[in-house]
């Protein structure tokens, strides 16, 4: 294992944010998965996966059907020219996987396929269920050929059940799972979220499941089969509106810009706050963090001159948040409104930051890209694309390891990229099988 | 197992052991970000204990609803429950010499400990990572905050539901002639549960191949962006600011939730493409005004889409949404039900995979706690604990498993350690 050799400079670099710099990556240094391989065939519902295990270090190669993974299709695109090598949501969530294309409708290619799957350690899947089953392909042949084998299968609802059968997008997901009903506004229709969510909770989630049942295995076996599903993945996203109903009978409904649920009275508490150039999340709220933030939003008013109104008139140590009726909590709301619609975004995370006040500006994109504290952690990437002849800004990884580098080691592979490398150089074929294997459409 | 043998409701036919069972837990953690990792890992089998003070308990007992009754109790908050069944409460108060004595002596005893103070807090108490990995080499250490354990902003205190605000996602959530709205709760803690479980599974692997214990920093904000990447890289490398849609998607048309029977009923359809067009058309009878050659396009559907939705949701207004979604599904078109919070208990789906598990709660009565959203055929989870009473294990893990001598137990409790 490589990262045995890592001395202990790399664990100060790490905590103190140095390591994954913009332009260095990984610098070659190891993660915390560095010697596993897993094998990815999933379509978008289950991208994010196998890029997660890969930000560990590990060995991902991304199965495409030849011509390319469907995934390809959607956009944003780079440069807005629709393209399967320019998708930007493809390069979002399959950086760090080498890539090959296999076509699993033959013997042949079920063959190859079937070499991969003796030397993985993982094998991520979203097919509809039962489709592998049919190509003889299932858990129940995998285990055999690989008993120590992980193979996750990603659905919209799983691989049983009355709804197992269903196609589902992300619009569905976000129904059927229940998050949408609390999202919007109560006077129209309820809303997702703009940017499909439900996949990434399917991924995360099936990044989740592997690595659970990777735990309890061994070196000689204890694979298993991981049934995933994106409806209850998403599902967690609304936690905890479902103990509602189940502790009190009461339904939790979507309220645009308020909180609900937090008094017994039932008053709700505005969240979403106009500024001077966009919004802020700001909350009247209790706790000892919350009654610190209410004190020192009347302070702020009074350093800058303007009248607190009744949020000056209430006494804040006393302040209870479970308890306020919705008169006071709107005659606290107007001075609150006017005072912040005069403040711009930049000025409220200053301030919000100095004071130690809850609340945060809504960010856009570009408000995310000019973040001072991203920056100062070194958290984007610059990930070259050769082929384009930029180097394009990524989130980098979702934590830092004291050892192990997380985070982005290479780009997204274009379609067969690796092919000679992974079939002629690791899997040991002589061109002229894979001419042939080219030739028949199977790669 | 092969997927067919799977359909037993999620639930194990013989459990034949647990993933995590032998991992121990000690969670210096509250609300959900910390708490639910360890949720996933005692679900799984590991011993996890939750530590809290008397003085200072678990924020979700004290400020979050819903209540048993609607009577707020240290024991009787939903919320609470659903982050922590499946683990032991413990109480010491780390103001006191003795507290931090215990503490030390429970990561000791532990292989992975989860934190999620305001950076800087632990190290005061004398309980940072240098600090505990002394006492425990080995330790995987799983700090998780809002904005990470350094830069200008780490001591920032802040709740998940803003987060979800200042990481983009409010901004892309309501209609673009509206304000933005809520993702409801603490959208972004959820996402910072997953990246550290899986986080701490990761270390636990590397330590067992190498001895290694590891401290993982992680900011919930840079978790939560994983799930923003192509906003970020749309901006990044085109300049674009992405803006909230409603329902609306650039690759599809019609994409939206439709009325339905029942007041604030809807079913999301979704064509994606234009042979689903014409499915759509077949089962909703062939309309006379779906027949419109324009819309045999992707483009041409695009142009017309406010036209197209309410046609259509004049259509689905004469079904119940169940009858919609099946109806449809069956038909080869995306449909899904909106479900409501009451529906999410009798959804047949959730139902056969048995996402909710009933548990008796000494103060709550029956609580339903919620499954993770992954089965494992060998080793599935076992939720069969409830969310613990304050301190409810103090001398369970104190005496019995960290092996304090009872007098001294006492001790403690007279002198109001825990």
């Amino acid at each position: 294992m490589e990262a045995d050799s890592k001395p202990d400079t790399s664990r100060r670099q790490a905590v103190s944010g140095q390591v994954g710099g913009t332009l260095s990556g990984s610098n070659g240094e190891a993660g915390m998965l560095q010697s596993y391989t897993v094998l990815d065939l999933t379509g978008e519902i289950g991208h994010l996966a196998g890029k997660i295990l890969g930000d560990l270090g590990a060995d991902v190669i991304k199965i495409e059907p030849p011509g390319g993974d469907p995934g390809r299709r959607h956009g944003p695109f780079f440069a807005d020219e629709p393209d399967p090598e320019r998708s930007l949501r493809w390069f979002a969530y399959n950086s760090n996987k080498r890539g090959i294309t296999l076509s699993l409708d033959s013997e042949p290619g079920r063959d190859v396929f079937l070499r991969l799957v003796r030397g993985a350690d993982f094998l991520f899947e979203s097919f509809a269920p039962g489709y592998l089953d049919g190509l003889g392909l299932g858990y129940s042949r995998l285990g055999r050929e690989a008993p120590k084998l992980v193979m996750v299968s990603v659905t919209p609802y799983g691989q049983t059940g009355p709804y197992a059968g269903y196609a589902a997008g992300d619009l569905e997901l976000m129904a059927t799972s229940g998050l949408m009903s609390v999202l919007g506004s109560p006077d129209r229709e309820p809303v997702r979220a703009t940017l499909p969510q439900s996949y990434l909770w399917a991924g995360m989630s099936a990044a989740m499941g592997a690595l659970t049942a990777h735990h309890s295995r061994s070196e000689a076996g204890g694979g298993q089969h991981v049934d995933v599903s994106a409806q209850a993945g998403t599902l967690w996203a609304m936690a905890p509106a479902p103990t509602f109903w189940d502790v009190l009978g009461q339904d939790v409904v979507r309220d645009g810009q308020f909180v609900t649920g937090r008094s017994v009275t039932g008053a709700k508490m505005r969240a979403i706050y106009r500024c001077e150039d966009g919004y802020l999340n700001f909350i009247i709220y209790g706790g000892a963090a919350g009654r610190a933030t209410n004190s020192a939003l009347v302070k702020w008013m009074h350093d800058v001159g303007f009248a607190p109104g009744y949020a000056g008139e209430v006494d804040w140590g006393a302040f209870d948040v479970t308890t306020v009726t919705q008169e006071e909590m709107d005659r606290i709301e107007e001075p609150v409104a006017t005072f912040l619609r005069g403040r711009t975004k930049r000025e409220f995370m200053r301030e919000a930051t100095e004071r130690r006040m809850l609340g945060y500006p809504v960010a856009t994109a570009e408000d995310i890209l000019a973040d001072e504290q991203l920056e100062a952690r070194d958290f984007w990437q610059d990930v070259e694309h050769p082929d384009l002849g930029v180097a394009l800004r990524y989130p980098g990884g979702f934590a830092k390891f004291s050892s192990g580098f997380c985070g982005i080691r290479r780009p997204a592979p274009r379609v067969g990229e690796h092919n000679a490398e992974i079939y002629g150089g690791e899997l040991g074929m002589a061109a002229e099988e894979l001419d042939r294997l080219s030739a028949s459409g199977v790669i | 197992m092969t997927a067919e043998a799977q359909g037993n409701g999620g639930k194990p036919v013989d459990s034949c052991g647990k993933a995590c069972e032998g991992v121990k837990v000690v969670e210096f953690a509250a609300y959900a970000a910390g708490p639910v990792v360890g949720k996933h890992l005692g679900d799984h089998g590991a011993t996890v204990v939750h530590v809290e003070s008397r003085g200072r308990p678990d924020g979700f007992r004290m400020q979050y609803p819903p209540y048993t009754d609607n009577q707020p109790g240290i024991n009787r908050s939903g919320t609470f429950a659903l982050c922590n069944n499946n683990k032991y409460s413990v109480t010491m108060d780390l103001k006191t010499a003795s507290g931090l004595d215990l503490a030390r002596r429970a990561v000791a005893w532990a292989d992975v400990v989860i934190e999620n103070f305001t950076p800087g807090t632990m190290k005061r108490l004398g309980l940072g990572y240098e600090e505990l990995s002394e006492i425990n080499p080995s330790l995987v250490m799983l700090s998780s905050c809002n904005q990470g354990q350094t830069g200008p902003h780490a001591k920032h205190p802040g709740f998940g539901s803003q987060l979800t605000s200042l990481s983009g996602f409010t901004h892309l959530t309501g209609h673009p002639d509206g304000d933005p709205c809520l993702l409801y709760g603490p959208y972004i803690d959820f996402i910072g549960v997953g990246y550290g479980l899986i986080a701490v599974l990761a270390a636990l692997d590397y330590r067992k191949r190498t001895g290694r214990g590891a401290h993982i920093d992680l900011a919930q904000y840079e978790a939560g962006l994983q799930f923003m990447a192509p906003v970020v890289l749309d901006y990044s490398a085109n300049g674009h600011v992405m803006e909230r849609m409603g329902n609306r998607d650039p690759e599809a048309a019609p994409h939206g939730v439709y009325s339905c029977i029942g007041e604030d009923r809807w079913c999301a359809v979704s064509v994606c493409s234009d042979e689903e067009w014409g499915h759509l058309r077949l089962a909703m009878g062939e309309p006379v005004w779906a027949a419109d050659p324009r819309y045999d396009t992707l483009e041409g559907r695009k142009a017309d889409e406010d036209e197209i939705d309410k046609r259509l949701g004049l259509w689905t207004s004469g079904f119940e949404p169940a009858a919609l979604m099946a109806l449809l599904q069956e038909r080869g078109v995306r449909a899904g039900v909106v479900n409501r919070v009451q529906d999410l208990q009798t959804d047949p789906q959730y139902a056969h995979r048995g996402i909710w598990q009933a548990i008796e709660h000494p103060e709550m009565g029956t609580f339903h706690y919620q499954s993770p959203p992954f089965v494992l055929s060998e080793t599935p989870a076992t939720l069969d604990r409830p969310s613990p009473c304050l301190g409810e294990h103090n001398e369970r893990f104190f005496v019995e498993i960290l092996g304090v001598a009872r007098s001294e137990y006492e001790a403690l409790v007279s002198e109001g350690v825990c």
